[in-house]
């Protein structure tokens, strides 16, 4: 405290010297996010800057791969940002605990988001959150207008009108029902197993009673989307199993297949490719009037260096991430990107706003596997790619899926034992 | 009696190459062996013995991943004995023989996938193998065996013979140049002489060749063992770290790197990957010995 007081006299001193302009603070921020840098440095930061003179604002983004390595050394150096863009969960968690976060949980901007879009930026028990929770993904179905016309199918609602569509697609024989491949492995757990999953699962309600220990992946609940997903593969294009993800982009956007298994970051990407209308659904529901669930998952979060010298200036700016005004800015220049404050934030990208809709009509939830479940060996999420594929290929039955995944769970994780 | 005088020399010729190896090859292998008999608990790193080798190759998760990948990697270099190097040796005798026209053209052209990047060879050969956009499955069509495709990357039974084969395709070139520049040496009086003896052709190459490059073949083998027992790069760039379908392509460099470095939401594990590090050192270690001992021993030396 002494010195900090002997800085404030010394700096004090210094800034009669140097007048008015010497008190710009700059804070630096670390991301990975470098398809952003425009995005930041034209929009979001003269917006902030505009209402808060006396901040300066430099964004420094690496490339994504490195991100995590680069900026534990920069942290361990102490030469890492103010500001720190956060992933979610455990990559996260590490960082707090080793102390290179700082607590958040007194900021007011804190408020203005839900429990499930805090939690990717929170202790276990919940009691301290360290970042603020800035953009999350929606998982759904992306579908071609164009073909819904031509072949007279309506969009659907539940999972029998769901497969109905997809029969339509395959008797009319000029579009692939529905582009997906499973060589890459993630479309199969991300767009399949947690796309449709939260339907069986009831959302968190299945999530939090599996990382409590009070269901398991054998129930009915964790193996049913296995046998759904194994209905896919009759509606997949010839040779699926070697077909990529950029693949599947490619199948869609050219317009030979009708119904693509989505996350809504791919809307930027869609609608510079596509020449067709898009619409979305959300996954079908297995009897009509069930409640929805989806996919809501967090993604993008921003906190502060607990090392930093300007705390009270990065506060300020991250209180300004949390408020209706960036979510807004941010939601319109990366569509699929959404904002996650609990206040809606008007869109004007039209299937953005379609999809972000359903957060009105369904209830959110996040990825199965990315909350604790995915912190031990072997590796829950990694394990649930694989099965996801070996489901649609049918080389294993849902079951014995079931049971492996749950043999390998219990192999670490307490509760579940 | 005078002194044997200190040939500094000796040791001031030497140590840039023995400083340079040092830092860079030898302080890092046995770092990394070192490395494996930590583990990390609670933040701290501690001494663990020979636990995580214990773990490796006695618990049912970790040992089913290893003696899985031990197997796929043994398959590997099983393709590239049976295939590359026979083919290899058969285009160097073809290249050698003294009659043929453009051989420079088809050695250069043979050789240049050797000079290739891994991510280019694994990115074209997928765009190749692509059931939607690649050209084998119009090639096969075209003489009517489209039949016979299948997406074989994607496929658990042929993903890992097809990656093989692809490795084969990029790498039959330094058998072949090896060979050829043994067959090269071969003086001519030798082979007069057979003929004379009633010796041509094909047994020509069977009787006194091939005994003449045997050698060569034992030195292109031991190659070939280090670099699939060491290989990564071509499985990492054509199905990623997590080496599908089904781990079905996993081979140990692939499960060292995942464990290593952590692959999406599993976090890196210095000292397993250290440990599977070091098992890796100890197979091709054993592999190089059982060579160098039992075969390169035995064999048969010509003077020519």
């Amino acid at each position: 405290m002494k010195r900090n007081i002997l800085k404030l006299a010394l700096l004090s001193t210094a800034l009669t010297a140097t007048g008015a302009m010497a008190q710009d603070v700059t804070l630096t921020i670390e991301s990975w996010r470098n398809d952003d840098l425009v995005l930041w440095q034209e929009k979001i930061i003269p917006a902030f800057e505009a209402e808060n003179p006396g901040i300066k604002v430099k964004f420094t983004p690496s490339a994504p791969a490195e991100y995590n390595a680069v900026l534990n050394s920069k942290l361990d150096a102490g030469s890492a940002g103010d500001i720190i863009t956060c992933r979610p969960f455990d990559a996260s968690l590490a960082l707090f605990e080793a102390g290179h976060l700082a607590d958040l949980d007194d900021m007011d901007a804190m408020n203005n988001f839900s429990d499930v879009a805090k939690s990717a930026w929170q202790t276990d028990d919940g009691s301290a959150t360290f970042c603020v929770p800035m953009a999350s993904v929606i998982h759904g179905f992306i579908y071609n207008k164009d073909a819904f016309a031509e072949v007279g199918v309506e969009v659907p609602n539940t999972e029998a009108e769901f497969f109905a569509a997809l029969d339509k697609f395959k008797e009319d024989g000029n579009y692939i029902p529905m582009a997906m491949g499973t060589n890459d492995q993630w479309e199969a757990a991300t767009m399949g197993y947690n796309n449709i999953g939260p339907n069986y699962w009831k959302g968190e309600e299945g999530r939090r009673a599996l990382i409590a220990g009070e269901q398991k992946l054998t129930d009915e609940a964790w193996t049913a989307p296995y046998a759904t997903l194994a209905k896919w593969s009759a509606y997949l294009g010839d040779g699926y199993e070697a077909q990529t993800y950029p693949d599947s982009q490619n199948l869609f956007t050219l317009g030979r297949a009708a119904i693509y298994p989505a996350g809504s970051w791919e809307i930027a990407g869609f609608n510079a490719q596509a020449d067709f209308e898009m619409g979305a659904f959300k996954p079908p529901v297995r009897n009509a009037g069930d409640t929805c669930y989806i996919s809501d998952h967090t993604d993008i979060g921003i906190g502060m260096n607990a090392a930093t010298e300007n705390a009270e200036a990065a506060k300020t700016f991250l209180a300004w991430v949390g408020s209706p005004e960036f979510a807004s800015i941010f939601g319109n220049a990366l569509p699929g990107f959404f904002p996650l404050s609990k206040e809606p934030v008007e869109l004007s990208d039209p299937l953005a706003k379609e999809i972000v809709g359903w957060r009105g009509e369904c209830e959110s939830t996040i990825r199965s596997t990315y909350q604790i479940l995915s912190r031990g060996t072997p590796n829950l999420e990694n394990e649930t790619w694989g099965a996801s594929v070996a489901a649609i290929k049918g080389t294993a039955t849902p079951e014995e899926l079931g049971a492996d995944l749950q043999k390998g769970l219990a192999s670490w994780y307490e509760p579940q034992q | 009696m005078q002194r044997a005088r200190i040939r500094w020399h000796i040791a001031v010729f030497l140590a840039p190459a023995v400083l340079v190896y040092t830092t860079v090859m030898i302080f890092p292998l046995f770092n990394t062996l070192r490395l494996a008999l930590y583990s990390k608990v609670d933040q701290e790193r501690v001494y663990v013995g020979l636990e995580n080798f214990r773990t490796l190759f006695f618990d049912p998760i970790w040992s089913e991943q290893f003696w899985n990948a031990l197997g796929n990697n043994f398959w590997f270099f099983v393709v590239h004995m049976l295939v590359q190097n026979p083919i290899g040796v058969a285009l160097a005798a073809i290249l050698s023989h003294p009659r043929l026209r453009f051989a420079a053209l088809y050695r250069s052209a043979i050789f240049i996938p050797t000079i290739l990047s891994f991510v280019i060879v694994g990115f074209a050969w997928k765009l190749i193998l692509s059931p939607i956009w690649g050209i084998a499955p119009s090639m096969l069509d075209f003489v009517g065996l489209k039949s016979l495709f299948a997406p074989w990357l994607g496929k658990e039974e042929y993903a890992l013979t097809t990656l093989a084969l692809i490795s084969v395709w990029q790498f039959v070139g330094i058998p072949m140049m090896l060979i050829y520049a043994a067959l090269l040496t071969i003086p001519e009086e030798i082979l007069e002489a057979g003929e004379v003896d009633g010796i041509t052709g094909f047994s020509a190459f069977w009787k006194i060749k091939l005994p003449l490059i045997l050698p060569s073949i034992g030195i292109i083998s031991i190659l070939t063992f280090v670099g699939n027992f060491n290989a990564f790069d071509l499985i990492y760039a054509a199905q990623g770290a997590l080496a599908g379908p089904d781990y079905s392509t996993d081979i140990l460099g692939t499960f060292m790197y995942r464990t290593f470095f952590g692959f999406q939401l599993q976090l890196g594990d210095p000292h397993m990957g250290s440990a599977i590090a070091g098992g890796m050192f100890a197979i091709i270690l054993i592999g190089v010995c059982i060579y160098l001992f039992g075969i390169q021993t035995r064999m048969r030396r010509y003077q020519m």
